[in-house]
């Protein structure tokens, strides 16, 4: 083959790689029985592919033949490793592998519920939520473990063996390959979903590290968000997504250039994200209508109320108190009661704000939550009390962990003195 | 992504791992397109350390540091990514009487062609 028809039949390949990899994997670990296994059939595959693509042109469903290439490989693999590996374990796999009529035809409703498949069990409640994470990142999204380690701040080689020991929990445990069924499956959902928000939240509220990185783990949740959707249309599925959207279109005004945290307030509304808006809006609207209404859903309604008003000061507080006073009745918090707090502030005066902030802080709860002094500090910055104000500025600056919180708190802390 | 694996072993055990294994493991890994370099090393009792001090060359023999487990072999593979490399490295022979240190590859040439390009501008 002359070097320009390599170069492009790599050019093939890997833009299959891009598109086809995590679906065939996904097929290839229910074939295989084993996440590993699946894993090296699906290197071998691709490998396969380069050699043959260019002799024999592109296959009619790259799909299929990378899925049928990549089983065929993993049977040859094992039988070649049972001449040297005594292992009963190898045997079994093998003649289960064979028995299971390892040359059917490739099943395409039957690959469809892999993706789902795969979601499921990266999300198995077993599993640590770290793990769920990482492992998400890795076999549904295809980031490498570099990439997911240098996200979240934290070494390879700790993250490598969150991985290696979440896989081999799957196959100890005997974690099952598949979407639960009817009973399970809400209960179910719900780890999934968190996970999903999980990952938007790391790359949209985390400010240090390496931010670009950062912002492209909400871009992976949004992602992940619509895949769900397209294989598993639940209203809370809409719900997750719309308020990823309805948040994310935020970006652009949330931060200075210099990094600075800018607040809801104050934000420039017209650097808003209108496209992500409009999609957010319409889902809202389809999850609210779909009588099924969860926390999600319910969530993405109060960031839609922001996102259809261009001023803080015309925004319907009552309709936002209203949505968390739903809220709280469905999934009682006392971060949720803090919010609709913030909101009574808004509607009926910061007097009535201060109430309710003191009576939850007053029982102890979000004691050790800088937000919750935050907000304490100011409605006392409203009234005209500034020692009280001053006090809680400086105990939530005492519990904030990122810098342009705490230059915000600091900032604050400056204006009052003046 | 390249990596190098380092085998590491306690020599008394080599023989604990048949060549004709690691021989067939070697194949495997070159025919799957997986493996760049690999070698296994003689004895460390033939190593010979070199050092440059003031410009004066300072030969000694053997390893510089008395240790349990002694280099023994490397294998320079292409992964996707540190799982991949951990899962080919866990299927090294040697690592089942040894260790296996898997370290990613710097990429020092590409980061100094890209150096030297960004000066030229």
């Amino acid at each position: 083959m002359s070097e320009d028809a390599t170069a492009k039949a790599r050019t093939t390949v890997d833009a299959v790689y891009r598109s086809e990899s995590r679906r065939v994997l996904a097929t290839l670990i229910r074939l295989l029985g084993d996440f590993e296994l699946a894993e090296e059939a699906l290197h071998d595959a691709f490998a396969a592919a380069l050699e043959q693509w260019p002799r024999e042109g592109l296959p009619a469903s790259p799909r299929a033949w990378l899925i049928s290439t990549g089983r065929f490989k993993a049977v040859d693999k094992l039988r070649r490793a049972a001449r040297f590996d005594s292992l009963d374990e190898r045997a079994e796999q093998l003649e289960a592998l064979v028995d299971e009529g390892t040359l059917q035809p490739v099943d395409e409703e039957a690959v469809k519920d892999d993706r789902l498949r795969l979601i499921f069990t990266c999300c198995h409640p077993a599993l640590s939520p770290d793990a769920q994470v990482a492992l998400t990142l890795r076999e549904v999204c295809g980031l490498t473990t570099e990439e997911i380690a240098s996200a979240f701040l934290t070494g390879a080689s700790t993250l490598a063996q969150r991985i290696v020991r979440a896989k081999a929990k799957i196959r100890e445990a005997r974690i099952p390959y598949e979407v639960p069924s009817q009973p399970e499956l809400p209960e179910r959902l719900e780890v999934v979903l968190r996970v999903i928000y999980l990952v938007f939240n790391e790359g949209y509220s985390a400010s240090s590290g390496d931010s670009l990185m950062r912002a492209d783990l909400s871009g992976e949740a949004i992602r992940l968000g619509r895949l769900l959707r397209q294989l598993l249309p639940q209203p809370e599925v809409n719900g997750l997504l719309a308020l990823m959207l309805l948040q994310e279109s935020r970006r652009p005004a949330r931060t200075t250039p210099a990094g600075e945290v800018v607040v809801l307030e104050d934000q420039d509304r017209s650097l808003w994200n209108r496209e992500q808006i409009m999609e957010g809006l319409a889902l809202v609207k389809e999850g609210l209508g779909s009588g099924r209404i969860g926390a999600y859903t319910l969530q993405a309604a109060i960031a839609a109320v922001h996102a259809r008003t261009h001023s803080i000061t015309a925004t319907d507080w009552a309709e936002i108190v209203r949505l968390y006073e739903w809220l709280e009745r469905l999934q009682p918090s006392p971060v949720i009661e803090l919010n609709r707090a913030v909101a009574v502030a808004m509607r009926d005066g910061p007097a009535a704000g201060l109430a309710l902030v003191d009576a939850i802080l007053g029982r102890g709860e979000l004691a050790e939550y800088h937000l919750a002094h935050a907000a304490r500090a100011d409605l006392c910055r409203r009234l005209g009390r500034t020692v009280e104000s001053r006090a809680s500025y400086q105990q939530a600056l005492a519990l904030a962990k990122q810098e342009p919180e705490r230059r915000f708190l600091k900032r604050r802390l400056a204006e009052l003195s003046e | 992504m390249k990596y190098l694996c380092l085998v590491y072993l306690d020599e008394k055990r080599l023989q604990e791992v048949p060549d004709a294994e690691c021989v067939a493991f070697d194949a495997g890994l070159r025919a799957d397109g997986r493996c760049l370099a690999s070698e296994a090393l003689q004895s460390v009792h033939t190593a010979t350390t070199v050092r440059v001090c003031n410009g004066q060359v300072s030969i000694t023999d053997g390893p510089f540091a008395e240790t349990k487990e002694q280099l023994a072999g490397f294998y320079m593979i292409e992964a996707r990514d540190l799982n991949e490399a951990i899962q080919i490295a866990a299927k090294i022979p040697p690592a089942r009487v040894g260790s296996i240190e898997v370290r990613p590859i710097r990429p020092i040439r590409e980061t100094v062609a890209a150096q030297q390009a960004r000066q030229k501008h």
